[in-house]
């Protein structure tokens, strides 16, 4: 039978369809985000966690926190074209690679490259559209992680595509989509939400709420009450986190994929964060924010709250701090090595996969540069 | 491939036939998802309605609600949820419900259907089929009428398709939902009820290919979609002008099969352009560069255009002002320097 309801018969097509009908088609009570965003660290949550959940999450934390550090720094070297940073942003990034399954796909935005990295991708493959040498540098398929998007909120239906396709086949397959709080104003965000209730589809959509789309402060973004809330009209269950607290961040998007594996439909998670950098190296933030505020955020910070509440349950020990500072250390050199040379690229792969053949125009334009690439090695050879 | 289909009797029916055009891509959809059951069509009233133009009719009827999807209105929407179900192995074919309205999805079709090869060197090819009934000339009221193959023809990565027969749209279908590439599957609105004898086991030529409708010689139309009739009408016409014209279908503006197109343009040394979207920017100019470029001393005139004016595409009560009709193609034909 059909994975959708009602749809081969006509009298339920539209159940209780009849003059007067007021009542909602579904409760909304239970939709509704808590008021106050759930947190984990710091309440009895934290002392109920699994000390190895909690030390993991630290380690990846205080690499990603590296991470960011070096690829901010490899901008300043000229080694990366753009970099958008999620410093104070990586609890979110962490989180969400952790709480998916192998068989789980991730679709990233442009700021998402350690939710990416986090997820197994090599860094360098990850990097590739911002260091400007390909625009996708990993196997989508076989990391199960699309490409990184950077037109806003359009990666959106393609999560609820292929969340849809999975639940047509009858696999164990749940579809992660990140974006930020500007995205959520975007048509796509808006199709992809409302396609994702309507067909059910097993997929979770985290927005990392950090307060700006650039310059432009979330109060001129959107009147929503928070964004979670905006799941409420679509039908499906809106949750706010600190997106700051990674133990938090970690059971609301567990919950929610798990919710999506077994049949119970999409999530909208809002997560409460902040972007302690500016949008990207080419960005000036003092002309739109106040450092007061930043240092709020910097109180308010993911590595730090996770060092809090590991320390209060005695697990901040020697080794663990040695240990994520040792594997922090170790994937900056390996960016700082491998970033250190330019990439070797071959003109002639302009032509190579605009289509599954090249038309006759490619093939003639591709003789074209074959020529001038001749002509250019005869100069520099004499 | 089964081309069997029911008549309105229920029997099973196969071999030669005549039909209509939107007969014909109902039963090329579904052939196709009886042959590969990754074969989804998704759309807005495609389901129990069978589409505004019924091309989709019957299809959730045979194949249930999951195969032929009627989706929320929201063509983004939809084409992004079907590059999903491509990235997942899927066969989407989506079907716009008009033109116009399909301008909704460009971001979708342009930044993500036509890339994702590419941006992915060849990992998450999109065997996407996007269906969209296209042209004027059917009485339609503002945004039903837009002759819109430029917008895509224009945009790397996907193949614009446009069948004008009956047999080309059954076989151009089954070829665009059976590509690896994403194809933009113009659909001419004003030939969907035109009738001819056809035989879908017969095959057509494939994509790339431009057929000559009629040889010639004096001179060849070059047109493709809703304008070959008018064409084949005006060469017709022509002949009580001393004109011998030969006309040209190509069939496929990407890729454009400019071997052929030449081959009949250096036969004959004169070419019209005829098309009935605007001229600016317009298929019809790039054809027209082409052809001279490639056959300039072939040449004993200028490849000319007759096209749409450039203007917003006019009320029903004025639109056969507007598309280029025998007179005008006539006129284009007169001015290719016949006096030596
Ligand atoms: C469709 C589209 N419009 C504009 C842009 C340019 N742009 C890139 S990032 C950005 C701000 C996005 O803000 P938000 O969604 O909050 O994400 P954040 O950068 O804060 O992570 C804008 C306007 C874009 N990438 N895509
Ligand atoms: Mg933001």
């Amino acid at each position: 039978m059909t994975v959708l309801d009602h749809r081969n018969d006509p009298v339920a097509a539209v159940p209780g369809w009849r003059p007067g009908a007021t009542a909602p088609r579904t409760d909304p009570a239970p939709l509704l985000p808590d008021p106050e965003p759930h947190r984990a660290l710091g309440t009895g949550a934290a002392d109920a966690a699994d000390p190895e959940l909690l030390r993991e999450l630290y380690r990846r934390l205080v690499a990603g926190r590296r991470y960011n550090q070096q690829a901010t720094t490899l901008t300043k070297q000229g080694r990366l074209a753009v970099y958008p940073a999620s410093t104070g942003q990586e609890a979110c990034q962490v989180a969400a690679a952790l709480a998916l399954r192998p068989q789980d796909w991730l679709f990233p935005s442009y700021r998402d490259t350690l939710a990416v990295v986090a997820r197994g991708v090599d860094p360098l493959q990850a990097l590739t559209l911002l260091r400007g040498d390909a625009h996708t540098g990993y196997d989508p398929r076989a990391t199960r992680t699309a490409p990184l998007c950077t037109p806003l909120a359009t990666q959106v239906p393609h999560a609820v595509g292929l969340a849809h396709a999975a639940r047509l086949a009858g696999d164990d397959t749940v579809a992660l989509a990140l974006l930020g709080d500007g995205g959520t104003s975007e048509g796509d965000f808006h199709e992809g939400l409302n396609f994702a209730a309507v067909l059910h589809a097993p997929v979770v959509f985290l927005v990392q709420n950090n307060g700006y789309a650039i310059s432009v402060p979330l109060t001129r973004q959107s009147a929503a009450p928070t964004l979670a809330h905006k799941a409420v009209g679509y039908g499906m269950p809106g949750r706010l986190v600190d997106g700051n607290d990674a133990l938090a961040v970690h059971q609301v998007l567990t919950e929610a994929v798990e919710r999506a594996r077994t049949g119970g439909g999409p999530t909208l998670v809002e997560a409460l964060t902040y972007r302690i950098e500016a949008h990207t190296n080419a960005d000036d933030a003092t002309r739109y924010r106040q450092a007061e505020e930043v240092d709020a955020w910097r109180a308010h910070d993911p590595v730090r709250l996770l060092e809090d509440a590991l320390r209060g349950r005695g697990l901040l020990d020697e080794q663990l701090v040695a240990d994520a500072a040792d594997q922090a250390e170790q994937l900056a050199a390996r960016m700082r090595a491998e970033f250190h040379t330019d990439p070797e690229l071959d003109p002639m792969s302009l032509f190579a996969h605009v289509y599954a053949e090249p038309t006759q125009q490619l093939r003639e334009q591709a003789g074209q540069l074959a020529a001038e690439l001749a002509a250019e090695a005869e100069v520099h050879g004499r | 491939m089964s081309t069997a289909v029911r008549d309105q009797s229920g029997r099973e029916q196969s071999g030669p036939r005549t039909g209509t055009m939107a007969q014909a891509l109902n039963l090329a959809l579904r052939d196709a998802m009886r042959a590969d059951k990754t074969v989804h069509v998704l759309g807005e009233d495609v389901g129990a309605l069978g589409g505004v133009f019924r091309i989709t009719d019957g299809l959730t009827a045979e194949f249930g609600p999951d195969r032929c999807l009627d989706t929320p209105l929201a063509e983004a929407g939809i084409l992004g949820t079907a590059v999903g179900m491509a990235m997942y192995g899927l066969r989407p074919v989506v079907e716009m419900q008009f033109d116009a309205f399909a301008y909704p999805a460009l971001e979708q079709l342009f930044s993500h259907v036509a890339k994702m090869r590419n941006r992915t060197a060849g990992k998450l090819p999109l065997p996407i089929t996007v269906r969209i009934p296209y042209g004027g000339g059917i009485g339609g009221v503002e945004h039903h009428s837009d002759a819109s193959e430029a917008y895509y023809a224009h945009t790397p990565g996907l193949h614009v398709v446009t069948p004008a027969t009956v047999a080309d749209a059954y076989g151009l279908l089954r070829e665009s939902i059976a590509s690896d590439d994403p194809v933009v599957f113009l659909e001419p609105k004003r030939l969907y009820w035109g009738k001819d004898g056809w035989d879908p086991a017969a095959g057509v030529e494939p994509i790339g290919k431009a057929v000559l409708r009629r040889p010639g010689s004096s001179a060849v139309l070059v047109t493709y979609g809703p304008s070959l009739p008018v064409c084949l009408e005006a060469a017709e016409a022509a002949r009580a002008e001393g004109w011998d014209l030969a006309v040209l279908d190509l069939r496929t503006l990407v890729p454009f099969d400019e071997a052929t197109a030449c081959e009949v343009v250096r036969s004959l040394g004169r070419a019209v352009v005829v098309h009935e979207s605007a001229g600016f920017g317009g298929a019809g100019a790039e054809i027209a560069a082409r052809l001279t470029e490639k056959c300039f001393h072939h040449l004993a005139a200028p490849v000319l255009r007759v096209t749409g004016f450039d203007v917003p595409y006019p009320p029903p009560m004025l639109e056969h002002h507007h598309l280029p009709g025998v007179d005008r193609i006539l006129d284009a034909v007169a001015r290719l320097q016949w006096e030596e």
